[in-house]
């Protein structure tokens, strides 16, 4: 990959760093038909698509049961090596699983591809949600906007690179810290019955009272949460009044290290502003463990471009796809590298993106920014 | 209104979906899993998009770009992000055509 000298102009507006969904960036992007506009899709025959469209419950029921085993036997290790420091790795990997895997779950279930079954998707979702301290009806919508409108900024709730780029911020994402403080501040918030205007932008009013009762249920969890805490410690339970910690809301710090990780990597360094994933997202070849924790996320191009196909067939459409997309980073190494070179440069440059080469065998990048879509006619 | 020849029945492949263009609109053509043929809008009504690129699985309709889903035989929207129906039309099948009834 090599980065561009393409350096994208300041708006002139100065608008491109303000990143609400409210303000005169949302305008300029409306203006400049970034809004709900065509994207770039690579061709794909129909019969092939059909395929890696299909539905199937197999492959999740496998995963989640995996995945609910291993909550089980991790959090029954530490506890019961508590007091040992044998104890360290079981709550380490429970914090993965939990802290982690959540995103994954959240996202894949969101998008109700997961399994065919559409209950099963909603039980999972609404788990992996409260995991990951999400407001399972908020995020459903701005997860819709960030499908829609991709790093168009003012107008996509979830850019996670904001410029200018904090980087000790960045970093201190990697204990959760900050990130669980704010997003338990919004459960909060919203369980008090109030929504943000950023949050009223997205969410249809009807689903409004549906996001108050999840928040209100999510913080009730929680207080139980730190009421067993306080009985243990009254009852002279010491150290052992963490456990309920660790076992709940906790994770959200100490094991989200592998979601921020292979977060980071979806968009950073690259366009903002575009209507072509091939130059806003991010596919990297990565470890099989890590793609199993992250169901394949790593293939986010290809996720972007055909959000249809579910998780299990993403490795077999980037095969069908590759020869239109960059060529994907090798390692998590490798794009964190490329990925920081160009972090570092947008610091010095906020308009400069990493434009990657792409191969012989594709199409140019899309560079027109809108293009006209057909009439609706309403029930 | 006349019924309106759109497609050869054989055009679209049982449990699946194909884009009709209409005097200017656009139209989304099923072949339901009972051998029954089915007319709605072409666009999602959460966003502009192509119903025909989607996922045809028994009798709903899956949206491309957001997962928003529809029952199209009656157009009702069973799963977010969508909350409005889509528009039906009457579709039949007569030697081997695909008719659909647009008001």
């Amino acid at each position: 990959m090599t980065p561009s000298s393409d350096a994208r102009p300041e708006s002139p507006t100065g608008a491109a760093h303000d990143y609400s969904l409210t303000g005169p960036s949302s305008r300029h992007a409306v203006e400049a038909g970034l809004v709900a506009a065509e994207w770039y899709h690579s061709d794909v025959p129909r019969k092939v698509m059909k395929q890696l469209m299909q539905r199937s419950d197999g492959p999740a029921i496998r995963d989640t049961l995996l995945w609910v085993a291993l909550h089980i036997a991790l959090a029954v290790g530490g506890i019961y090596f508590w007091g040992s420091w044998l104890a360290a790795p079981f709550w380490l990997a429970y914090g993965v699983i939990y802290g982690s895997a959540c995103d994954s779950r959240w996202h894949e279930c969101g998008h109700g591809t997961a399994f065919r079954t559409r209950w099963m998707n909603d039980v999972v979702y609404h788990i992996a949600s409260f995991q990951v301290m999400r407001n399972p009806v908020n995020w459903r919508w701005s997860h819709a906007r960030h499908h829609t409108d991709t790093i168009i900024v003012g107008r996509d709730p979830e850019i996670v690179w904001m410029h200018p780029i904090k980087l000790g911020l960045k970093a201190l994402a990697y204990v959760g810290i900050v990130d669980a403080w704010q997003s338990l501040k919004t459960l909060i918030r919203n369980a008090g019955g109030t929504l943000s205007d950023d949050e009223k932008d997205y969410i249809p009013e009807s689903e409004r009272p549906r996001a108050i009762f999840w928040a209100r249920i999510h913080v009730a969890i929680y207080a139980l949460t730190a009421l067993c805490a306080l009985v243990i410690l009254l009852s002279g339970g010491g150290w052992k009044a963490v456990i309920p910690f660790l076992l709940i809301g906790g994770p959200r710090i100490y094991g989200c290290w592998h979601m921020v990780m292979m977060g980071l990597l979806q968009h950073g360094g690259l366009a903002e502003d575009v209507l072509d994933h091939r130059l806003n997202s991010r596919t990297v070849y990565i470890n099989p463990i890590s793609r199993w924790i992250y169901w394949n996320m790593n293939y986010h191009v290809e996720h972007h471009m055909f959000p249809m196909v579910p998780y299990h067939a993403l490795p077999a459409l980037h095969a069908v796809i590759k020869d239109d997309l960059p060529k994907p980073d090798p390692s998590i190494w490798a794009a964190y590298k490329d990925m920081m070179q160009a972090i570092m440069r947008q610091r010095r440059e906020p308009g400069y993106y990493l434009k990657r080469d792409l191969p012989e065998t594709a199409r140019p990048y899309l560079e027109t920014l809108h293009a006209a879509v057909p009439e609706r006619v309403m029930a | 209104m006349p019924w309106i020849d759109a497609c050869a029945a054989d055009d679209i492949e049982e449990e699946d979906v194909l884009r009709w263009d209409h005097a200017g609109r656009t139209y989304a053509l099923y072949h339901g899993i009972d051998g029954a043929f089915f007319c709605t809008d072409g666009l999602c009504t959460h966003e502009q998009v192509h119903l025909a690129d989607g996922l045809v699985m028994d009798y709903v309709i899956e949206c491309p770009k957001h997962n928003g889903q529809f029952d199209y035989r009656t157009g009702k929207a069973l799963r977010a992000p969508v909350c409005d129906n889509l528009a039906t039309y009457p579709a039949k099948e007569e030697d081997g055509r695909v008719l659909v009834l647009i008001e």
